[in-house]
């Protein structure tokens, strides 16, 4: 076999959530990731934060495209249904998925090859129909499996590995997303667990699309000095606009910030996100500042990161098209056959 | 061929589209079918919203039958654009009905047919106010004339304006007029009846009128169809449209009143195909229809659904290829593509309906083949059958019918297994059990179209790779076994059989009648599905020769059946009729007369 399951020990004394389960539970087989890959550090916190939210596995599906990024639901959450898809399609079949069940929590992962370029079009209607779902985007602006090209969400003048610059311009999929009317848009970095576990948690947790672009450095192809999606590039450019806590349902809020500072927005699944500033110019909740703070950080080289824009006001697809909570497929058969008295009365239309 | 006599001519009508032609001409085919005499209505429309030349043709036959003719018995010549090959197109002895408000020099261009002018324009530009009224009344005003030449029951006309316009008095009014209008003209100023009329019988009862996509809709209505996607495409958009409209009305939520159905318009064909495995996957009956040029674009994911097993139904509602081709004509151009759509090695269930009654139950079908086989499965229609009104018997369903959602674990089930494997083959029937997503955690695994294993893992061993890839081809022996047998009619005593596919049933089953007449028997097989049955492979191997009707330039059909059955190639005579028109019976006799002198000849 060409895949390792990991080796499962639990021991009593491992911490256990509100179900029972331990951190182990929520594993999936061995990484096949290069040593150091950012990628995997994000498979680690989402982890921590299903294992945190205390997420039943079966009620949770797992959707990837096609690359290095889309590798790694098989890394997370073995107890959980996990689709692996083609090239920059998952968002269509995560959209099929919710119309046939719109109760299961859906984690998308997808990477800046598999959504700025093929994914393009369906990442932006995912987002358009605010299709219930987590999309996080393991972004490192290169292509790993074929060896190291550029990406669309390279910056100008990044080298490759080799040398040579990257000369067309960015995407940069917080923009897009903000623009197409994403409801939740967040940036964070590999190497900042404390930053991202809050961010996946609400993220999770909204009720909507909520996009976290995650730069996830590529320790092979593009962690050299020159790239700009390198650990010490990013490390060092990198300036988080808000803080941002996720306060599960009927928990206390245990920080005291400064009166004016930080703002709480409340979810529909009854949890809170807690928000404080950095700067009094930015708010995540006004959805040109949140553009404009990003084209301001951006000209200044910095990556802006954090929760920058969230609408929670916004009705999903579900809600949208109307259709029943839960799973298409409770409804029973006599429902949705009209039978054959309905079919004869029907007939007479075309008499 | 068929002589004109009552109750057996064709009439056709020429008209501009986007003037409103479409509704008279359906209220004229409609009175007769209400007459009780058998009739069928071909639409060649333009790809176009306005200003293009259409016609709809009005088959009537005492006999049923269901293609189109091939001739023009009367001609109503609406459209100066198209006059001179209108004109041209009429049988001899036949009869041209003309707007004749503005007289034209050229009418007397041919002096064995007979000619007749009405003042349609003149008539309506008197007697209504608005520009819109003077167009359509226009088109009521001819079906008065031709209701007058051939002598039809005028209370059925006036019943169906009821029926059809229900509380819009206005609109009742209005077409009563213009209906009027030119009935008395005709009677007025021709000979009526003309020697040939629509006389009622009794030949319609039992029977409904309508198109395939509307059908096939029904189909999946009733077969419990949940999750629909689809991107608009002529000629398949209609069923979508139909299936929305019935599911608004049937598929409520009697509490919550919220939809107990999905239907998706996605970004491209793309993403429709992606979510109906993605909806298909998670545990609903999901579809999406389309065309050609759609298949083309979904087939990636197609191979995808073939290879990760996952069940959802595609409606290819076929139209004439290649590229964009004619999108407003009909063909068979895709049996090919549908068989074995994708990269590597794909094959695919295809149910090949004839018309729009077997579109409903064959889609009914479908979605009971791809949960039993945990595949996508094609139905292929097409324009003439999708978008035409045809004359079918009624639709039966039996309620005692429930859907076969295939091997599918329970939770209960999944609890007493130490181990679930995805890719097993337990049953040695080469299908696999699956496990619906939010069911139990133990029922997990992980769908990839990347190489994986019999238990569902990652994999890029030679062997294991091998093991289900083999496996998949268990499973198309089993798909012989459940997919529909072959509609087929056979006498020992004829050592000449006819293989056709589809929309081409109608033309043949006149064709034989015109050839038994003439003292030439052929039997006849309509093959219903691929894979081919054995029923097929008898057929073959019970005749010297096999001539294959289908409407593509390419044989299509006739390759399919020389790489999938063990038939002796040179027993195949393929014949090929595929400009875009449905078939008439008229080309195939001359086809296969054409074939069998040749072959004498050799």
């Amino acid at each position: 076999m060409s895949y390792i399951k990991k080796p499962k020990i639990i021991r009593d004394s491992d911490p256990r959530n509100k179900l029972g389960m331990t951190f182990d539970d929520y594993e999936g087989v061995m990484s096949t990731l290069c040593a150091g890959c950012g990628h995997d550090s994000i498979t680690g916190a989402i982890i921590q934060t299903v294992f945190d939210l205390n997420i039943e596995p079966h009620k949770m599906i797992k959707l990837s495209g096609i690359g290095c990024s889309s590798k790694t639901p098989a890394y997370f959450a073995s107890q959980s249904h996990g689709f692996n898809s083609v090239h920059g399609r998952m968002p269509s079949v995560a959209t099929g998925a919710n119309a046939a069940n719109s109760e299961l929590l859906c984690i998308g992962v997808s990477g800046d090859g598999d959504t700025l370029s093929i994914g393009m079009g369906q990442f932006s209607h995912a987002v358009r129909r605010n299709l219930n779902m987590l999309y996080i985007i393991e972004n490192n602006g290169v292509y790993g499996l074929t060896k190291g090209q550029f990406s669309a969400s390279a910056d100008v003048g990044s080298t490759a590995k080799k040398g040579a610059a990257n000369l067309q311009t960015p995407i940069d999929p917080c923009s897009i997303a903000i623009n197409l009317g994403a409801t939740f848009v967040a940036r964070s970095f590999s190497g900042d667990k404390e930053q991202l576990i809050p961010l996946l948690k609400a993220g999770l947790m909204h009720r909507g699309f909520a996009m976290i672009d995650v730069i996830s450095p590529c320790v092979t192809f593009n962690d050299h000095e020159g790239s700009t999606k390198s650990y010490l590039s990013t490390r060092e450019t990198k300036r988080e606009a808000v803080y941002t806590d996720y306060i599960a349902p009927f928990s206390e809020i245990e920080v005291q910030y400064e009166e004016g500072s930080s703002l709480e927005v409340d979810l529909h699944e009854g949890g809170k996100v807690l928000l404080r500033k950095t700067d009094d110019s930015f708010s995540p909740l006004d959805r040109s500042q949140s553009i404009n703070g990003i084209k301001e950080a951006s000209d200044k080289g910095e990556v802006l990161t954090g929760l920058l824009y969230i609408d929670e006001s916004q009705p999903d697809f579900t809600e949208v098209e109307n259709t029943i909570n839960g799973a298409l497929n409770s409804v029973s058969y006599d429902d949705l056959c009209p039978g054959s008295k309905a079919l004869n009365e029907l007939l007479d239309n075309y008499k | 061929m068929t002589k004109v006599s009552h109750n057996n001519f064709t009439v056709k009508f020429a008209n501009v589209n986007g003037t409103g032609s479409s509704s008279a001409n359906g209220m004229f085919m409609k009175s007769i079918f209400r007459m009780g005499i058998p009739v069928v209505g071909k639409n060649y429309f333009p790809s176009n919203i306005q200003g293009l030349p259409t016609w709809y043709e009005v088959r009537v036959s005492d006999k049923g039958y269901l293609a189109p003719s091939g001739s023009v018995d009367i001609m109503v010549a609406m459209n100066a654009q198209t006059y001179d090959e209108d004109l041209a197109s009429v049988e001899p002895g036949g009869y041209l009905i003309y707007d004749s408000s503005w007289p034209r020099e050229d009418l007397m261009i041919r002096d064995d047919i007979t000619v007749l002018g009405v003042p349609l324009a003149n008539m309506c530009n008197e007697k209504f106010d608005s520009a819109r009224a003077r167009t359509l009344m226009k088109n009521t005003s001819y079906v008065g004339v031709l209701a007058a030449l051939l002598e039809m029951d005028t209370t059925v006309i006036e019943q169906l304006l009821l029926d059809t316009f229900g509380d819009k008095k206005h609109l009742i009014d209005a077409n009563k007029t213009a209906l009027d209008m030119g009935f008395n003209y005709a009677k007025e100023n021709f000979k009526c009846p003309l020697p040939f009329k629509a006389k009622p019988i009794n030949k319609t009862d039992g029977y409904i009128m309508i198109d395939g996509n509307a059908t096939a809709a029904l189909g999946c209505l009733f077969a419990g169809a949940t999750v629909g996607s689809w991107y608009p495409i002529t000629p398949s958009t209609s069923l979508m449209d139909a299936f929305s409209s019935y599911c608004s009305f049937y598929r409520k939520d009697k509490k919550t009143g919220k939809n107990n159905y999905s239907i998706i318009q996605a970004e491209d064909e793309l993403a429709a195909v992606g979510m109906a495995l993605g909806a298909g996957w998670n545990g609903a009956r999901s579809f999406t229809p389309t065309s050609g040029p759609g298949i083309s674009l979904m087939s990636e994911f197609i191979g995808f659904g073939y290879y990760t097993e996952i069940p959802t139904v595609i409606f290819n509602v076929q139209r004439t290829g290649p590229s964009t081709g004619m999108p407003t004509r009909t063909q068979q151009g895709d049996i090919s593509l549908c068989a074995y759509a994708s990269h590597g090695d794909t094959r695919h269930v295809c149910l090949y309906p004839a018309n729009p009654e077997e579109a409903f139950y064959l889609s009914v079908a479908a979605f009971d083949l791809a949960e039993k086989l945990q595949t996508p499965v094609f139905v292929l229609s097409d324009l003439d059958i999708g978008m035409n009104d045809w004359m079918i018997k009624d639709l039966k369903w039996d309620d005692k019918f429930k859907p076969d959602r295939g091997k599918v674990l329970s939770s209960e089930e999944l609890e007493e297994m130490e181990n679930y494997y995805r890719y097993l083959d337990v049953d040695g029937d080469g299908v696999p059990y699956r496990t619906i997503p939010g069911t139990n955690p133990k029922g997990s695994y992980f769908t990839r179209g990347s190489g994986h294993n019999r238990f569902g893992g990652y994999t890029e061993d030679a062997s294991e790779y091998q093991d289900v890839v083999d496996r998949l081809l268990v499973k198309w022996e089993t798909a012989k076994t459940l997919v529909p047998k072959p509609a087929v009619s056979f006498s020992k005593n004829n050592d000449i059989g006819i293989i056709s596919i589809g929309s081409c049933d109608d033309a043949i089953r006149e064709a034989r009648d015109i050839m038994k007449k003439q003292g030439q028997k052929m039997n006849y097989l309509r093959v219903k599905a691929f894979p081919f049955t054995k029923e097929v492979q008898k057929f073959l191997d019970a005749h010297k020769t096999i001539f294959v009707i289908e409407q593509n330039r390419d044989g299509q059909l006739a390759k399919l059946l020389i790489s999938e059955t063990a038939v002796e190639t040179k027993k195949i005579k393929s014949i090929r009729l595929y400009n875009g028109i449905p078939i008439f019976p008229k080309d195939v006799v001359e086809k296969i007369q054409t074939e069998l002198k040749a072959g004498k000849a050799a």
